[in-house]
């Protein structure tokens, strides 16, 4: 299964298996992971599943629809160019080894 | 007050956030997690939608992987319901007869779905759990062209009937009052939601009720008669209060609660759908269905647990996925006297402000999510913003925060 790196906002780094067609916010949420809280579930409805992507990173990522846009401007931390929500970020084969960096809160 | 034991009556949304959010908040005591279904805690709302189209399995649902509790210290106890509380021994007893102690009780024993006192009510499905999502899969399985009557026009009806008209059945929708999603939107978004439906070839009746069900039949109040294949219903929920009620709790349509979500013992609580809680946003006794308020009243809960005093004042939001329509609401909108419409329904992008005595009370967005956050946080604020300044030419919540602020 794709890895992905969670890095919390304190800089402690967590490995996850994510099963294909799962998104990085399920692989953090299934985990336990602190710091991803995706309060409507995927929904593309609450923000607070924001992520920063590593800026490193050259591994290809879901298109951004319009929906995600919009409530990136709502996340609870600031929206940078690197922002994403996790929940619209699909894991397939070719994000083995993705990293996401954490928000301080995302409430 | 850490290591003090905690039992969680139910596993559904609510009760799996009260564990996860103890946890996080610190609580290192034991944590009993008990629900009756078989599945570990999952999420409900992907029933209606991608689960029913089969677009995911329950794999896809849960909502935490099953190696989660054991890592974390939570027992979860799958397949047992709890039928007894003893407050003075304070003990759990669960139907198999194991006894659980504890410290902390919380209720999260959720709703059940309300059956029809009609004639052949027994042919009818509901659609609560994902036993009853597998069985409605198994009646569709493969097939299109079924005949389907869903009995109700509320969020799970409306969203039951987009699903199965995509998968290419004929959909009848059958609602007593004279708009669908009566209490829960305006007429503007209500309209606007029936236009959809029917432009998708659902029938949709309203003002009329179901008089008896028979083996492949519906017979409406009216007279109609309408070839059924399958009926399903979804006609609101009873909140599960009984256990509650016999360990000499106070039951009022919901657990009733205080503003601190607590029962009249101090070690009980009660959280999510079964909950009728002393809302600081209404000032009356409220009860809730949806996700939102389970999951932030399972957080205020345990840290209540842990010691803290806050009351839940979370702002209500709820949302809607039907077609192509992402139809988010923010705060509460039932009994509004005044109602404006923002954007283009034509196109499906418009926002309905509701109004109630000239405060803002909710806002209705249907794919503006915009709106719908702008309009959480004007709520949350307890904010002024008057039909007025909405109605006026050229609002845009974007531009105008900070004039209603």
């Amino acid at each position: 299964m794709p890895k992905i790196t969670y890095v919390a906002h304190d800089g402690i780094e967590t490995v996850v298996d994510v099963a294909q067609d799962d998104t990085v916010m399920r692989g953090a949420v299934l985990n336990g992971i602190k710091g991803i809280v995706a309060q409507c579930g995927g929904g593309a409805s609450c923000g607070t599943c924001h992520v920063y992507v590593d800026p490193e990173n050259t591994k290809p990522l879901s298109a951004m629809h319009q929906v995600e846009d919009e409530l990136l401007y709502f996340t609870a931390c600031e929206r940078k160019e690197n922002s994403r929500l996790s929940c619209q970020l699909a894991v397939t084969g070719e994000q083995d080894g993705l990293v996401v960096h954490m928000p301080e809160k995302q409430l | 007050m850490r290591g003090e034991s905690v039992v969680v009556v139910g596993a559904g949304q609510a009760g799996c956030q009260v564990a996860v959010s103890l946890r996080e908040q610190g609580h290192r005591g034991p944590i009993t997690l008990i629900g009756d279904e078989q599945a570990a805690p999952y999420q409900r709302p992907p029933l209606t939608k991608d689960y029913l189209a089969g677009q995911t399995d329950l794999a896809g649902l849960v909502l935490r992987q099953d190696s989660y509790y054991g890592d974390n210290g939570i027992e979860l106890v799958r397949g047992e319901r709890v039928v007894g509380v003893d407050r003075q021994a304070r003990v759990a007893v669960l139907g198999c007869a194991r006894t659980v102690s504890y410290e902390h009780l919380v209720f999260a024993t959720g709703a059940r779905p309300r059956t029809l006192p009609i004639p052949g009510a027994e042919h009818v499905l509901n659609l609560r759990t994902v036993a009853d999502a597998d069985a409605i899969r198994r009646k569709l399985d493969g097939r299109t062209g079924l005949d389907v009557v869903v009995i109700g026009g509320g969020f799970i009806g409306l969203e039951f009937a987009a699903v199965v008209r995509k998968l290419r059945h004929e959909v009848t929708v059958v609602e007593t009052q004279p708009q669908v999603m009566q209490r829960a939107v305006s007429a503007e978004t209500a309209r606007h939601l029936t236009n959809r439906h029917r432009s998708e070839g659902v029938q949709v009746l309203t003002g009329t009720g179901v008089a008896a069900v028979r083996e492949g039949l519906v017979e409406l109040t009216d007279g109609t008669v309408l070839v059924a294949d399958l009926v399903v219903a979804g006609i609101g929920v009873v909140p599960n209060t009984e256990v509650a009620q016999r360990a000499g709790l106070a039951v009022d349509d919901g657990i009733v609660v205080d503003a601190h979500l607590r029962t009249a013992d101090q070690r009980v609580h009660a959280v999510g759908d079964c909950a009728r809680f002393a809302s600081t946003l209404t000032g009356g006794l409220t009860r809730l269905e949806s996700v939102q308020n389970a999951t932030d009243q399972a957080a205020t809960v345990a840290s209540a647990i842990l010691g803290g005093a806050e009351p839940y004042t979370a702002l209500p939001w709820f949302w809607s996925d039907q077609y192509d329509l992402k139809l988010q609401i923010a705060g509460l909108t039932d009994g509004h006297d005044r109602a404006v419409t923002v954007g283009d329904p034509a196109e499906g992008r418009f926002s309905v402000f509701c109004f109630k005595d000239d405060r803002l009370v909710g806002v209705e967005a249907c794919n503006r999510p915009i709106d719908f956050l702008m309009g959480r946080r004007i709520l949350e604020a307890g904010n002024a913003l008057t039909p007025e300044i909405v109605a006026s030419p050229g609002f845009d919540l974007r531009t105008s925060r900070q004039q209603a602020a």
